[in-house]
């Protein structure tokens, strides 16, 4: 992996490299660079198969994280590329071009987190939810107990216990 | 609303413009009606036992629950010998299990099926989820209590709970009918607007018809 990030470093301003095992590792990229290097990987490098595109949302940083996973097959490696993306209006380049299933996840992430993708065919659809109300859901700002609270009626009586209290409980009742 | 559920006109093979209302030519609108009980108590007792032992699923997993009904369809569990089997269409069943949580998305779906069952039908809440959320409590997209939306009979708790579990559910079941207390089809049109009202208040984009029947 280490080759391969040296032999990037030439072509492409990269991020920081964090090898995560001896055929997995993960490189920061910037928004601009993305699209050349995701070419550059599948036609020389092997790296032909998307197997996932994904986001994380750093709230205190005010950020997304876009995780774009590719695999080699033919050499048994994966790299993941990440992306910083401002999390107020984010909008990303669409890939579906260079992986056309790519425009499946786009779709999920401009549901679930509300990123953009224009030009991503279908993504304005909805995917997962139905009639949704709020803002999405896997922003981490979203209070799912306090939605769920709101829109769903719940049963009086349910009871809640704690476990490992419980379990204590219920092993060993002398302990106090 | 739906686009193909919409008013619109159609051209037919034969170059012949017609109009469609999908709401009004391919489902009938009105409420559900009470079915009456026989008019002798003996006779409703007869048709109660008879009722009590076909008891006809339909094969409409809605949840992780749904993993449960495979090994009570093959030979280990066999519940075919209780007299109960699973049916494709929700036309030709009369009992819906709503097996553990149930998403809005799903709801919808599990509302159009249950109305399109005939009476009498019956409903069993399988695991937690139904009975008050289970796991899902806080979920912003399953229900928390199954019977604010469709009239259930029986509840089977667990999380899951095994094919025994059902087996005794089913038996359970039979006893309920048997005594004639399994009323949910006439409990749903007697309420009709109650029940309606609630799925409206979580089905936020309602594209179907008011009674799928």
């Amino acid at each position: 992996m280490q080759t391969l990030y040296t032999k990037l470093k030439q072509l492409f301003k990269l991020g920081e490299l964090t090898e995560q095992r001896q055929d997995l590792a993960f490189i920061t990229v910037a928004q601009e660079q993305l699209r050349p290097l995701l070419l550059h990987l599948r036609d020389r490098e092997g790296f032909t198969h998307l197997v996932l595109l994904t986001a994380v949302d750093w709230m205190e940083e005010g950020q997304f994280q876009l995780t774009y996973l590719l695999n080699d097959r033919a050499g048994a490696r994966d790299i993941g590329l990440r992306v910083m993306l401002p999390r107020d209006s984010a909008t990303m380049d669409s890939i579906h071009d260079i992986w056309p299933t790519a425009a499946t996840y786009q779709r999920e992430l401009r549901e679930m987190f509300g990123i953009g993708f224009p030009d991503s065919p279908g993504v304005n659809d909805e995917f997962i939810l139905e009639g949704w109300n709020d803002i999405p859901p896997y922003r981490r700002d979203f209070d799912t107990l306090k939605y769920s609270e709101e829109n769903y009626s719940h049963r009086p009586d349910r009871e809640t216990t704690d476990p490992a209290q419980h379990m204590k409980q219920q092993l060993y009742p002398d302990e106090g | 609303m739906k686009e193909e559920l919409k008013k619109r006109v159609i051209k037919g093979p034969d170059g012949f413009e017609f109009e469609v209302d999908p709401l009004q030519d391919y489902y009938c609108e009105a409420p559900p009606t009470v079915q009456p009980a026989a008019y002798q108590k003996i006779v409703e007792k007869i048709f109660n036992w008879a009722r009590s032992e076909s008891i006809w699923i339909l094969g409409f997993g809605t949840g992780c629950g749904a993993i449960e009904m495979r090994p009570l369809m093959t030979p280990r569990f066999d519940a075919y010998r209780f007299g109960v089997q699973w049916r494709p269409t929700p036309r030709q069943a009369n009992l819906f299990i709503i097996s553990g949580y149930l998403s809005t998305k799903t709801l919808k779906r599990a509302i159009r099926s249950y109305e399109q069952m005939q009476n009498p039908k019956y409903v069993i809440g399988l695991g937690s989820c139904t009975i008050n959320g289970g796991m899902y409590w806080d979920s912003y997209n399953t229900i928390k209590r199954l019977d604010d939306y469709l009239p259930v009979d029986l509840y089977i708790a667990g999380c899951m709970p095994r094919p025994e579990a059902l087996l005794a559910g089913f038996e359970e079941m039979k006893k309920i009918i048997r005594a004639g207390k399994a009323e949910g089809g006439n409990l749903y049109a007697e309420n009709f607007d109650w029940y309606k009202a609630n799925q409206k208040k979580v089905i936020h984009d309602w594209d179907m018809p008011e009674h799928s029947w």
